[in-house]
């Protein structure tokens, strides 16, 4: 359904306050719009800064073409693509004393992936700020890779300037009992082009916030994401893309699944339409895939349009429960249930997996999938389907 | 040379006012390079029989008995059973998402042969197969049933007994939704088949012209879940003219 609203609706994204002051941002009770989905009790030791030094390290690998530097938290470049939206994304900036910042110089082309490693050592709480800077006509992969049994609080500003073309992917591939929120910002110039990749296997909760907005006309934004929520893990993703400026187009494509009891995923894709942004083409679109009984999927897709001279504008939302007649009809055919299982699942991302089309990250997400499925063999031939 | 046999075979489904009888007591067997046409009005329980005998959890056997070649097909699940030499073309088949006709067929061939098939002549006899069905090539790339037309989808179901060459096949009203040209195809498709394997076929239809492409060695009468009548091809040149009314009698 699409409505043009003259009066912004309450809870429009339009009119929520957004600050890098702790001050403004309360800590949540769970009965906020935005964290209704939430344990937020599980995720509270994120919502004060607190910042541990030794608690995480940082391996950056970066291709020939690209710069890295640490910077303090002063550097004029830091907090030019929006400002914090929610109580962890303002307690991570004011905890934060320092920056990796990651630069793709003017006109340049990145031979190679850049990826930064995050482990977490231990599990007291740490901030990671990352801001990646694509100048004009420069291209670049960078892949955000996050392990270990962390608490980890987490800024990623993206500035996309005039006609870069970016790609940055984050791996979410924490171990049992981490803890982690990640508020990923992107700004984007005049016909740049930004494709933000989230991938979220890992993890106790895991609440991955990615916010994109326009500077000028022509921007491209694609939003894909990929997670598999076991039993107990709550996995959120909640996207905001705001199209301020006229004539920009963005795609979000999230797909997820979900085994065993209590496994919780929320997908929260909110888009908003600005009076400005004639000519837009936005569609999103969210999928879960229930493999068993007791996992929850929770699926909001939001579209908010103040102006109707727009190109197209849509969204879909399902969740399904695993189809016994699918496993049937391959069962039929000699293929073990197991197998059959494993197919209908990659056959679910498969297409997701054709528009990741980095050789190292696809390796790695079919390598996770099929470990995902091992999780879900065992807990059947165990019995506990 | 196998044989299947059913004896007695009593099915029926759950629903919300209890059991539901279907077949209530059904004797067949079948021999190797026989194919034995299975003919009966809406509602009989011919579906039922083919869904019993592939395993489908909905239908709940209550009593008789299915063997192949002495093995208790019943106690079976759905993939022992194809491995075991059975296969079902089925009436509606599922869509998978995703899962291309290729890998599907690759990993079908390999679950019921046991290893992987030789990638050499393995792509050779899909490709083969596929133009005598005259199935394009860019359908191994498309997802297992998903936006087939109804030919296509049959297609597929036939281009599967090829490939797979299994020892009993069970064809669900194959012949629905065909038009005369997809149905010549098909039932070339399944003739090849039986010459080469030596396959023996039950064939499920509702109507007679099937049957003059796929010649039956044996035709038999379903009403009301029990077999009623049974003859050659003469009876379905009978049924053809007078209908199943004289069975209710």
């Amino acid at each position: 359904m699409m409505a043009v609203y003259t009066e912004r609706p309450q809870g429009s994204r339009a009119e929520r306050l957004t600050s890098f002051s702790l001050d403004d941002i309360a800590v949540p009770t769970g009965r906020e719009e935005e964290w209704r989905f939430t344990p937020v009790t599980r995720l509270a030791p994120l919502f004060e800064p607190a910042h541990h030094p030794d608690a995480v390290t940082m391996d950056v690998s970066l291709a020939p073409e690209v710069e890295a530097e640490v910077v303090p938290t002063t550097d004029p470049r830091l907090g030019k693509a929006g400002k914090p939206g929610d109580r962890t994304a303002v307690a991570a900036w004011n905890a934060t004393q320092q920056a990796v910042v990651v630069t793709i110089p003017e006109g340049v082309a990145a031979s190679e992936v850049t990826t930064l490693d995050v482990r977490a050592l231990t599990s007291d709480p740490e901030v990671v700020q990352i801001l990646v800077h694509a100048k004009p006509h420069s291209q670049a992969v960078v892949v955000l890779d996050h392990h270990g049994v962390g608490t980890v609080n987490e800024t990623v500003e993206m500035v996309v300037e005039d006609h870069a073309d970016l790609t940055v992917v984050a791996v979410q591939d924490w171990d049992d009992g981490a803890i982690h929120a990640s508020s990923h910002r992107s700004v984007l110039g005049e016909g740049a082009r930004l494709k933000h990749v989230v991938v979220t296997f890992g993890g106790d909760v895991v609440r991955v916030t990615p916010d994109a907005s326009f500077l000028a006309e022509d921007g491209n934004v694609e939003m894909v994401g990929l997670y598999f929520a076991d039993a107990g893990q709550h996995l959120e993703h909640r996207l905001f893309v705001d199209h301020s400026q006229p004539n920009c187009v963005s795609r979000v494509t999230y797909k997820g699944a979900l085994q065993g009891a209590g496994a919780h995923a929320v997908w929260v894709g909110d888009v908003l339409i600005q009076a400005a942004a004639t000519g837009t083409d936005t569609y999103e679109l969210n999928r879960n895939l229930v493999l068993t009984k007791g996992a929850r999927a929770d699926s909001v897709p939001n579209l908010e349009i103040e102006t109707g001279e727009i190109e197209g504008a849509g969204h879909a939302s399902a969740t399904g429960r695993f189809d016994d007649e699918q496993l049937y009809y391959l069962m039929s055919r000699g293929i073990t249930e197991p197998e059959a299982r494993r197919l209908v699942v990659h056959g679910f991302f498969a297409e997701l997996l054709s528009d990741i089309d980095i050789p190292e990250v696809k390796e790695r997400l079919l390598a996770s999938i099929e470990e995902e499925l091992e999780h879900s063999m065992t807990a059947m031939t165990s019995g506990g389907k | 040379m196998t044989t299947l046999t059913i004896a007695d075979l009593q099915v029926g489904v759950a629903t919300k006012d209890g059991h539901k009888e279907i077949l209530r007591g059904v004797d067949l067997t079948v021999n190797s390079g026989e194919t034995h046409a299975i003919m009966g009005p809406n509602g009989s329980g011919k579906s039922t029989l083919a869904s019993a005998l592939a395993g489908h959890p909905k239908f709940e056997v209550t009593g008789g008995s299915v063997t192949l070649d002495g093995e208790d097909v019943l106690a079976m699940t759905v993939d022992e059973r194809a491995r075991a030499g059975m296969f079902l073309a089925m009436q509606y088949p599922v869509e998978v998402p995703g899962v291309s006709v290729a890998n599907f067929l690759r990993t079908a061939k390999t679950a019921v042969a046991g290893s992987a098939p030789p990638l050499r002549t393995w792509g050779r006899e899909v490709k083969d197969a596929m133009e005598r069905l005259r199935i394009d090539d860019a359908f191994s790339q498309r997802s297992v049933n998903e936006g087939f037309s109804g030919g296509e989808k049959k297609r597929h179901e036939i281009l599967q007994l090829e490939l797979l060459k299994p020892r009993i096949a069970i064809l669900d009203e194959t012949d629905s939704g065909l038009d005369v040209d997809a149905l010549r195809v098909v039932s070339e498709g399944v003739n090849r088949a039986q010459a080469a394997t030596d396959v023996g076929v039950i064939l499920i239809t509702h109507y007679t012209r099937i049957l003059q492409y796929i010649k039956p060695d044996f035709v038999h009468v379903i009403i009301e879940g029990k077999m009623v009548d049974e003859g050659g091809p003469e009876l379905a040149d009978r049924l053809e003219a007078e209908g199943y009314d004289r069975y209710f009698a």
